[in-house]
Protein backbone atom coordinates (compact mmCIF):
# COMPACT_ATOMS: atom_id res chain seq x y z
CA UNK A 1 0.00 0.00 0.00
CA UNK A 2 2.98 2.20 0.87
CA UNK A 3 4.78 1.62 -2.60
CA UNK A 4 0.98 2.34 -4.66
CA UNK A 5 0.99 5.53 -2.70
CA UNK A 6 4.50 6.60 -3.34
CA UNK A 7 4.08 5.82 -7.02
CA UNK A 8 0.75 7.87 -7.26
CA UNK A 9 2.36 10.78 -5.29
CA UNK A 10 5.22 10.56 -8.22
CA UNK A 11 2.63 10.36 -11.26
CA UNK A 12 0.86 13.59 -9.42
CA UNK A 13 4.26 15.19 -9.06
CA UNK A 14 5.27 14.74 -12.76
CA UNK A 15 2.25 15.53 -14.49
CA UNK A 16 2.40 18.83 -11.85
CA UNK A 17 5.87 19.64 -13.91
CA UNK A 18 4.98 18.05 -17.28
CA UNK A 19 1.45 20.06 -17.91
CA UNK A 20 2.75 23.44 -17.23
CA UNK A 21 5.31 22.61 -19.89
CA UNK A 22 3.20 21.22 -22.49
CA UNK A 23 0.78 23.97 -22.27
CA UNK A 24 3.39 26.66 -22.31
CA UNK A 25 5.17 24.86 -25.48
CA UNK A 26 1.65 24.87 -27.12
CA UNK A 27 0.88 28.29 -26.46
CA UNK A 28 4.32 29.21 -28.09
CA UNK A 29 2.92 27.24 -31.15
CA UNK A 30 -0.16 28.73 -31.21
CA UNK A 31 1.66 32.47 -30.30
CA UNK A 32 4.19 31.53 -33.71
CA UNK A 33 0.92 30.59 -35.81
CA UNK A 34 -1.33 33.56 -35.17
CA UNK A 35 0.89 36.21 -33.96
CA UNK A 36 -1.02 38.68 -31.28
CA UNK A 37 0.50 42.29 -30.55
CA UNK A 38 1.58 41.75 -26.51
CA UNK A 39 -0.16 43.37 -24.11
CA UNK A 40 1.59 46.36 -22.98
CA UNK A 41 2.52 46.34 -19.38
CA UNK A 42 4.82 48.82 -18.41
CA UNK A 43 5.99 52.44 -19.62
CA UNK A 44 9.25 53.02 -20.94
CA UNK A 45 11.02 56.25 -21.48
CA UNK A 46 12.74 57.01 -24.84
CA UNK A 47 15.83 57.69 -23.13
CA UNK A 48 15.66 54.13 -21.72
CA UNK A 49 15.35 52.27 -25.05
CA UNK A 50 18.34 50.20 -26.54
CA UNK A 51 21.13 52.71 -28.18
CA UNK A 52 20.28 51.32 -31.96
CA UNK A 53 16.30 52.35 -31.12
CA UNK A 54 17.72 55.69 -29.59
CA UNK A 55 19.77 56.60 -32.78
CA UNK A 56 17.75 59.55 -34.91
CA UNK A 57 17.02 58.46 -38.05
CA UNK A 58 16.38 62.06 -39.95
CA UNK A 59 20.63 63.00 -38.74
CA UNK A 60 21.42 59.73 -40.35
CA UNK A 61 19.84 60.34 -43.80
CA UNK A 62 20.29 64.10 -43.73
CA UNK A 63 24.19 63.05 -43.32
CA UNK A 64 23.99 60.75 -45.83
CA UNK A 65 22.23 62.84 -48.41
CA UNK A 66 24.52 66.13 -47.53
CA UNK A 67 27.59 63.65 -48.00
CA UNK A 68 26.61 62.82 -51.65
CA UNK A 69 25.68 66.28 -52.51
CA UNK A 70 28.84 67.48 -51.16
CA UNK A 71 31.24 64.82 -52.95
CA UNK A 72 29.60 65.34 -55.88
CA UNK A 73 29.93 69.04 -55.95
CA UNK A 74 33.50 68.86 -55.04
CA UNK A 75 34.41 66.68 -57.84
CA UNK A 76 32.88 68.74 -60.16
CA UNK A 77 34.76 71.89 -58.80
CA UNK A 78 37.95 70.01 -58.47
CA UNK A 79 37.60 69.10 -62.44
CA UNK A 80 36.54 71.87 -63.92
CA UNK A 81 39.20 73.69 -61.90
CA UNK A 82 41.92 71.54 -63.35
CA UNK A 83 40.06 72.01 -66.91
CA UNK A 84 40.51 75.85 -66.47
CA UNK A 85 44.30 75.24 -65.65
CA UNK A 86 45.15 73.36 -68.61
CA UNK A 87 43.03 75.66 -70.68
CA UNK A 88 45.37 78.34 -69.83
CA UNK A 89 48.39 76.50 -70.46
CA UNK A 90 46.71 75.38 -74.05
CA UNK A 91 46.48 79.21 -75.06
CA UNK A 92 49.77 80.24 -73.72
CA UNK A 93 51.73 77.30 -75.54
CA UNK A 94 49.65 78.41 -78.77
CA UNK A 95 50.76 82.02 -77.85
CA UNK A 96 54.34 81.13 -77.32
CA UNK A 97 54.18 79.12 -81.02
CA UNK A 98 52.56 81.61 -82.98
CA UNK A 99 55.42 84.04 -81.42
CA UNK A 100 58.04 82.03 -82.69
CA UNK A 101 56.10 81.57 -86.02
CA UNK A 102 55.71 77.90 -86.15
CA UNK A 103 52.01 78.28 -86.33
CA UNK B 1 33.11 69.61 -75.52
CA UNK B 2 29.60 68.72 -77.53
CA UNK B 3 26.66 70.57 -78.32
CA UNK B 4 24.21 68.06 -76.25
CA UNK B 5 26.59 68.36 -73.05
CA UNK B 6 24.89 71.95 -71.28
CA UNK B 7 21.42 71.11 -71.76
CA UNK B 8 22.29 67.25 -70.33
CA UNK B 9 23.95 68.88 -67.25
CA UNK B 10 20.60 71.59 -66.76
CA UNK B 11 19.16 68.29 -67.17
CA UNK B 12 20.64 66.57 -64.61
CA UNK B 13 20.66 69.49 -62.29
CA UNK B 14 17.36 69.87 -62.10
CA UNK B 15 16.38 65.94 -61.77
CA UNK B 16 18.77 66.25 -58.96
CA UNK B 17 17.16 69.27 -57.36
CA UNK B 18 13.61 67.08 -58.15
CA UNK B 19 14.62 63.71 -56.06
CA UNK B 20 14.86 64.90 -52.71
CA UNK B 21 10.95 65.92 -53.22
CA UNK B 22 10.20 62.80 -55.01
CA UNK B 23 11.53 60.39 -52.23
CA UNK B 24 9.98 62.73 -49.25
CA UNK B 25 6.72 61.25 -50.93
CA UNK B 26 7.45 57.89 -50.85
CA UNK B 27 6.24 55.56 -48.43
CA UNK B 28 8.03 54.67 -45.35
CA UNK B 29 9.40 50.96 -45.66
CA UNK B 30 7.83 48.95 -42.63
CA UNK B 31 10.68 47.44 -40.96
CA UNK B 32 13.68 50.35 -41.21
CA UNK B 33 11.30 53.50 -41.53
CA UNK B 34 12.80 56.56 -41.92
CA UNK B 35 16.28 55.54 -42.82
CA UNK B 36 16.02 53.34 -46.05
CA UNK B 37 15.26 56.14 -47.50
CA UNK B 38 18.69 56.68 -47.97
CA UNK B 39 18.60 53.56 -50.26
CA UNK B 40 17.59 55.70 -53.10
CA UNK B 41 21.04 57.21 -53.43
CA UNK B 42 23.34 54.56 -51.91
CA UNK B 43 21.88 52.12 -54.85
CA UNK B 44 22.30 54.09 -58.01
CA UNK B 45 25.56 55.30 -57.09
CA UNK B 46 26.97 51.29 -56.22
CA UNK B 47 25.80 50.83 -59.37
CA UNK B 48 27.53 53.56 -60.43
CA UNK B 49 30.66 52.70 -58.44
CA UNK B 50 30.78 49.29 -60.38
CA UNK B 51 29.70 50.45 -64.07
CA UNK B 52 32.99 52.74 -63.58
CA UNK B 53 34.96 49.53 -62.63
CA UNK B 54 33.65 47.35 -64.96
CA UNK B 55 34.68 50.65 -67.60
CA UNK B 56 38.38 50.99 -66.33
CA UNK B 57 38.75 47.19 -66.58
CA UNK B 58 37.57 46.74 -70.08
CA UNK B 59 39.91 50.07 -71.23
CA UNK B 60 42.80 48.81 -69.49
CA UNK B 61 42.57 45.67 -70.97
CA UNK B 62 42.06 47.34 -74.53
CA UNK B 63 44.94 49.79 -74.20
CA UNK B 64 47.27 46.57 -72.56
CA UNK B 65 46.45 44.61 -75.86
CA UNK B 66 45.49 47.19 -78.19
CA UNK B 67 47.55 50.25 -76.94
CA UNK B 68 45.56 53.10 -78.47
CA UNK B 69 45.92 56.27 -75.82
CA UNK B 70 42.04 57.05 -75.62
CA UNK B 71 41.69 53.66 -74.08
CA UNK B 72 44.08 54.87 -71.35
CA UNK B 73 42.33 58.11 -71.23
CA UNK B 74 38.90 56.63 -70.72
CA UNK B 75 40.45 54.07 -67.96
CA UNK B 76 42.00 56.71 -65.99
CA UNK B 77 38.62 58.95 -66.19
CA UNK B 78 36.72 55.68 -64.69
CA UNK B 79 39.27 55.00 -62.46
CA UNK B 80 38.50 58.47 -60.99
CA UNK B 81 35.14 57.74 -60.32
CA UNK B 82 35.08 54.26 -59.17
CA UNK B 83 37.04 56.35 -56.18
CA UNK B 84 34.20 58.96 -56.09
CA UNK B 85 30.88 56.41 -56.61
CA UNK B 86 32.56 54.25 -54.05
CA UNK B 87 33.27 56.29 -51.24
CA UNK B 88 29.44 57.73 -51.46
CA UNK B 89 28.75 53.92 -51.43
CA UNK B 90 30.91 53.31 -48.26
CA UNK B 91 29.87 56.44 -46.17
CA UNK B 92 26.13 56.10 -47.50
CA UNK B 93 25.62 52.16 -46.42
CA UNK B 94 27.16 52.63 -42.78
CA UNK B 95 25.07 55.31 -42.11
CA UNK B 96 22.11 53.36 -43.23
CA UNK B 97 23.30 50.30 -41.64
CA UNK B 98 23.99 51.83 -38.28
CA UNK B 99 20.27 52.35 -37.53
CA UNK B 100 19.22 48.68 -39.30
CA UNK B 101 21.60 46.51 -38.63
CA UNK B 102 22.75 48.31 -35.28
CA UNK B 103 26.34 48.50 -36.27
CA UNK B 104 28.40 50.74 -38.99
CA UNK B 105 29.94 47.99 -40.86
CA UNK B 106 29.83 43.92 -41.07
CA UNK B 107 32.75 42.29 -42.73
CA UNK B 108 30.54 40.05 -45.26
CA UNK B 109 31.57 39.53 -48.46
CA UNK B 110 29.29 42.39 -50.30
CA UNK B 111 31.03 45.16 -47.86
CA UNK B 112 34.34 43.67 -48.00
CA UNK B 113 34.80 42.93 -51.81
CA UNK B 114 33.20 46.43 -52.22
CA UNK B 115 35.81 47.76 -50.14
CA UNK B 116 38.71 45.79 -52.04
CA UNK B 117 37.41 47.25 -55.23
CA UNK B 118 37.73 50.70 -54.04
CA UNK B 119 40.71 50.42 -52.90
CA UNK B 120 42.05 49.31 -56.00
CA UNK B 121 40.81 52.07 -58.06
CA UNK B 122 42.87 54.31 -55.34
CA UNK B 123 45.72 51.96 -55.99
CA UNK B 124 45.24 52.58 -59.98
CA UNK B 125 45.26 56.56 -59.00
CA UNK B 126 48.05 56.30 -56.77
CA UNK B 127 50.03 54.82 -59.36
CA UNK B 128 49.00 56.86 -62.17
CA UNK B 129 49.94 59.58 -59.84
CA UNK B 130 53.47 58.69 -58.36
CA UNK B 131 54.50 55.48 -60.48
CA UNK B 132 56.73 57.53 -62.93
CA UNK B 133 57.39 56.13 -66.42
CA UNK B 134 55.43 52.84 -67.35
CA UNK B 135 52.60 53.25 -64.64
CA UNK B 136 50.48 53.28 -67.20
CA UNK B 137 50.73 49.65 -67.88
CA UNK B 138 51.02 48.52 -64.19
CA UNK B 139 47.95 50.17 -63.55
CA UNK B 140 45.82 48.74 -66.23
CA UNK B 141 46.69 45.20 -64.97
CA UNK B 142 45.42 46.94 -61.86
CA UNK B 143 42.38 47.77 -63.17
CA UNK B 144 41.77 44.46 -64.16
CA UNK B 145 41.57 42.88 -61.28
CA UNK B 146 39.27 45.96 -60.16
CA UNK B 147 36.85 44.56 -63.05
CA UNK B 148 37.21 41.14 -62.01
CA UNK B 149 35.83 42.07 -58.19
CA UNK B 150 32.91 42.81 -59.72
CA UNK B 151 30.89 40.12 -60.42
CA UNK B 152 31.39 39.08 -57.09
CA UNK B 153 30.67 42.18 -55.57
CA UNK B 154 27.14 42.09 -57.23
CA UNK B 155 26.01 37.97 -56.80
CA UNK B 156 27.60 37.91 -52.99
CA UNK B 157 24.40 38.84 -51.93
CA UNK B 158 22.99 35.77 -52.86
CA UNK B 159 24.48 33.70 -52.98
CA UNK B 160 26.77 33.76 -49.10
CA UNK B 161 25.16 34.80 -45.66
CA UNK B 162 24.77 37.90 -45.32
CA UNK B 163 22.23 41.06 -43.59
CA UNK B 164 22.25 43.17 -46.98
CA UNK B 165 19.65 42.83 -48.48
CA UNK B 166 19.17 40.60 -51.59
CA UNK B 167 19.08 41.53 -55.16
CA UNK B 168 15.58 40.22 -55.29
CA UNK B 169 14.98 43.54 -53.46
CA UNK B 170 14.89 45.87 -56.56
CA UNK B 171 12.33 44.13 -59.25
CA UNK B 172 9.36 43.83 -56.13
CA UNK B 173 9.60 47.03 -55.12
CA UNK B 174 6.20 48.91 -55.13
CA UNK B 175 5.55 50.86 -57.77
CA UNK B 176 5.92 54.59 -55.29
CA UNK B 177 9.35 52.98 -54.31
CA UNK B 178 10.52 51.75 -57.81
CA UNK B 179 9.41 55.54 -59.25
CA UNK B 180 11.69 57.27 -57.19
CA UNK B 181 14.35 54.63 -57.26
CA UNK B 182 14.61 54.48 -60.91
CA UNK B 183 14.56 58.27 -61.29
CA UNK B 184 17.46 58.73 -58.77
CA UNK B 185 19.31 56.10 -60.81
CA UNK B 186 18.59 57.99 -63.94
CA UNK B 187 20.07 60.90 -62.77
CA UNK B 188 22.84 59.27 -61.45
CA UNK B 189 23.44 56.98 -64.55
CA UNK B 190 22.97 60.77 -66.72
CA UNK B 191 25.54 62.41 -63.92
CA UNK B 192 28.01 59.35 -64.50
CA UNK B 193 28.14 60.12 -68.74
CA UNK B 194 28.73 63.84 -68.10
CA UNK B 195 31.34 63.21 -65.64
CA UNK B 196 33.31 60.60 -67.77
CA UNK B 197 32.71 62.82 -70.79
CA UNK B 198 34.08 65.81 -68.98
CA UNK B 199 37.22 63.71 -67.19
CA UNK B 200 37.64 62.27 -70.82
CA UNK B 201 37.41 65.65 -71.76
CA UNK B 202 40.47 66.94 -69.42
CA UNK B 203 43.28 63.82 -70.26
CA UNK B 204 42.77 64.84 -74.09
CA UNK B 205 43.38 68.33 -73.56
CA UNK B 206 46.26 67.29 -71.33
CA UNK B 207 47.81 65.08 -74.58
CA UNK B 208 47.07 68.21 -76.55
CA UNK B 209 49.22 70.51 -73.72
CA UNK B 210 52.46 68.04 -74.18
CA UNK B 211 51.71 67.69 -78.16
CA UNK B 212 52.50 71.51 -77.93
CA UNK B 213 55.47 71.53 -75.66
CA UNK B 214 57.35 69.10 -77.85
CA UNK B 215 55.99 71.14 -81.17
CA UNK B 216 58.04 74.26 -79.37
CA UNK B 217 60.82 71.87 -78.23
CA UNK B 218 61.27 70.41 -81.99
Amino acid sequence: MKTVTSTLLAVVFLAAFIAPLGAQGSGAANQSQTPRQEQQTEFVPLDQLPPQEQLPAPRLLIAAYVFVLAALFLYVVSVSRRLGTVHREVQRLEADLRKTGRR
Amino acid sequence: MPKWFTPAAILCGLMFVASPILIAEVRYESTMGLVQKIFYYHMPSAVMFLLAAVICGVASARYLFGGAPHQDRVAWAAAELTVLFGIITLVTGPLWARKAWGQWWVWDVRLTASLMGWLVAVAYLLVRRYGGPGSDKLAAGLALFGAANVPFVYISVNYWRTIHPATSVVPTLPVDMGTALWFCFTAFLLLFVLLLKMRIYLEEERARVDSLYLSLEG
